[in-house]
């Protein structure tokens, strides 16, 4: 058994990304901020076993859907609220809002919203780590819609024909294809039998795992990404989550309102598909109650770790909505750096 | 009949599909960002199921694959979505299908419609804010048609569908999707590469296109009641066609251009509309020709700062009084 201090930390970081989406969902539908957004509730173990992984001098690419990864590598909840109010004090000023975080100071340089668009830029992050010789690898996460995108391949071929040091998490969170309706987002739009088939036939040694089971995740990434190190050379994994039901495209939804820790001890959510999916696929609570089962973690500290993680983000939330604007005329700066100096 | 901008294409949609059995669709989302569009969007698709292919995200495939079913016959309508995600698409767009009709010494026309959602949408932030026509207008061989009402919606896409033989990129705005106007669909339509004047004046002409042209009639009521300024609005309509003769007409008739526009100031469209006036129109100006565009800057996202960037009407009234008090010295 692991040491108990362990899975506490990783349940509470778990927990900061669940408890920080409810916030956003809320935020925007307060009017706290406009346009669309997205949420990585369901899908948070797949950020923080990858994270806990990695080295201060790795780098992470991510997608629309990035707050979970950001959290997990542990930028400061309140700016990233802030930056998705779009406050001065934001991450990036307000320049980006929640569809571009990015925070240079923790290996996260730049964020693309188009499906795709980070692959071929983080092949190239790794690329350059390695002329560096730097010891740092990449991490790039993005959804299942990116291997519709031709700079999907051309990224995947490029890593194998360089060998380069990055390791691709595809994080499928597709409702199954027979239960896609017409006019939604179209995703996992892909021809091929299985996602892996596709970096295999590039060389890429790929995995698929289970995103709802903590310890198989903890595991894939620990080998993986040591392989990754090791080897300077890329990796290929297809995390298969089950879609949570309040990620409806554009606009997600809390159905049944906030989560509850009460589920992890009998209670039922209300939604039956909420119902189901927490029974199952819910990669919290199936940590949850393996602790509890194990006796790694008792009721009491589970809800002191929610109560901590709460209070966190009110306060992430407070600085975030006591924060001023930005002055307008930030607009018209930095589209250019500051020339190196000699 | 009363329709807003989303009805009108649809209704155009489904009366194409009707008309001609050689179109049909390529995605089905359309202006599915708002509720407008899904409104009108949603019983079509459903409707005409077997004439629409479902599209993953794959813009450069999808382009190409409409530019190669116009080769065999049909006359595609492909969904890009918002106008960013045509750089993804950007080697068949701008460099397979226009070159074609050409290159074949004037043998294989290219009939496909690409519509695309321009436009500083509010929160779309740097990579879903693009306006791309001036980009697409440096591209000889593309047809670009640019509705700003709903009677313009519909005829412009009646027209790239079931008339024209030649690609036509139509450039629906976010802004407009759910503007709401009287529709006469018996009228004659305007002839495409007709510009229209939305507005008579004999002060200034305002040359607008695109969400351009509803803010400019609003600073031109507002010159009218604040300052018994009389402007004339021009809707471009198209850029491709370009109508320079009725820009330089209403010039001969003012003395003076504003022309707004949504694009980056640097090499806009603009450029091209104020280039055209310098040169075509250089004997009847008073003042330069001035432009309100925006700031050569990438859309950023907080409220307070995408708003200091937008060409608003009371930038273009503002921009126009500043004209009018030009004293040649
Ligand atoms: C190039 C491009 N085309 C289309 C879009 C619109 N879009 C945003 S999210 C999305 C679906 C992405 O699905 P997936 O990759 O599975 O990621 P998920 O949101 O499910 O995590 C689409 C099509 C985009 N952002 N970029
Ligand atoms: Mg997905």
């Amino acid at each position: 058994m692991e040491d108990p201090v362990k899975h506490q930390k990783r349940l509470e970081n778990m927990l900061r990304i669940r408890r920080f989406e409810e916030q956003v969902v809320r935020l925007s539908k307060a009017g706290g901020f406009p346009g669309h957004y997205h949420v990585y509730i369901g899908q948070e173990a797949t950020a923080v076993t990858v994270c806990e992984q990695l080295e201060p001098h790795d780098m992470i690419f991510t997608t629309w859907r990035n707050h979970g990864h950001l959290l997990a590598r542990g930028a400061s909840p309140g700016r990233m609220l802030a930056e998705i109010l779009g406050r001065a004090t934001g991450l990036c000023r307000g320049k980006s809002g929640t569809l571009h975080l990015a925070d240079k100071e923790i290996g996260m340089p730049a964020t693309s919203a188009m499906v795709g668009g980070a692959l071929p830029i983080a092949t190239g992050a790794a690329l350059g780590l390695k002329h560096r010789r730097s010891p740092g690898i990449v991490v790039a996460f993005f959804g299942d819609a990116a291997l519709d995108e031709g700079a999907f391949y051309e990224a995947v071929n490029l890593a194998g024909l360089w060998k380069v040091p990055i390791l691709y998490v595809c994080e499928n969170n597709s409702i199954p294809p027979q239960k896609r309706r017409r006019g939604q987002f179209p995703s996992s739009s892909l021809n091929a039998a299985q996602l892996i088939d596709v970096p295999r036939a590039l060389q890429i040694p790929s995995e698929v795992v289970d995103g709802a089971d903590v310890d198989a995740l903890c595991g894939c990434f620990r080998k993986l990404i040591a392989e990754v190190r090791t080897s300077a050379s890329a990796r290929f994994v297809e995390v298969r989550c089950t879609r949570w039901p309040g990620n409806v495209p554009l606009w997600p939804e809390l159905p049944g309102g906030e989560w509850n820790l009460e589920w992890a001890f009998g209670a039922k959510p209300e939604p039956q598909d909420l119902a189901a999916w927490a029974e199952k696929s819910d990669p919290l609570l199936n940590y949850l109650r393996g602790l509890l089962e194990a006796g790694t973690l008792d009721r009491d500290i589970a809800f002191a770790v929610d109560a901590r993680v709460r209070n966190e983000i009110a306060d992430a939330v407070h600085f975030a909505e006591s924060s001023p604007w930005p002055d307008p005329a930030e607009a018209t700066r930095g589209t250019f750096a500051a020339e190196r100096r000699t | 009949m009363k329709l807003n901008y989303s009805q009108a294409m649809a209704l155009a949609v489904r009366e194409s599909l009707q008309q001609d059995p050689n179109v049909f669709l390529i995605g089905s989302i359309f202006a599915g960002l708002s509720a407008a569009g899904r409104a009108a969007f949603t019983p079509l698709v459903q409707d005409f199921s077997s004439r629409v292919v479902p599209a993953p995200v794959s813009e450069l495939g999808l382009c190409g694959t409409a530019i190669g079913a116009a080769l065999s016959g049909c006359r595609p309508l492909l969904d890009i979505g918002t106008a960013s995600f045509a750089f993804q698409a950007w080697a068949q767009l701008a460099n397979e299908a226009p070159n074609i009709h050409y290159m074949s010494g004037g043998r294989t026309p290219v009939p496909a419609t690409f519509y695309l959602m321009t436009g500083i949408r509010g929160a779309g932030a740097a990579q879903h804010s693009h306006r791309i026509q001036a980009m697409l207008g440096n591209v000889p061989g593309l047809q670009l048609v640019l509705p700003a009402t709903p009677g313009d919606a519909y005829a412009m896409l009646k027209w790239a569908l079931l008339e024209s033989s030649s690609p036509t990129a139509y450039i629906s705005h976010c802004q407009l999707l759910e503007d709401e106007h009287e529709v006469d669909l018996a009228a004659p339509a305007l002839p495409i590469g007709k510009a229209r004047i939305s507005r008579e004046g004999r002060d200034l002409t305002i040359v607008a296109h695109s969400v351009m042209v509803p803010r400019a009639l609003a600073a031109a009521d507002r010159l009218a009641a604040e300052h018994g300024i009389e402007a004339e609005v021009i809707d471009m309509r198209s850029l491709c066609p370009l109508d320079r003769e009725t820009m330089v007409r209403s010039v001969a008739k003012t003395g003076r251009a504003l022309i707004p526009d949504e694009c980056h100031l640097s090499f806009g469209a603009g450029a091209e509309l104020a280039a055209t006036l310098a040169r075509d129109a250089f004997s009847y100006l008073k003042a330069p020709v001035h432009r309100v565009a925006t700031p050569d800057v990438p859309i950023p996202f907080s409220p307070v700062l995408e708003s200091a960037l937008i060409v608003t009407p009371e930038k273009i009234a503002s921009e126009a009084l500043a004209m009018l008090n030009f004293q040649k010295s």
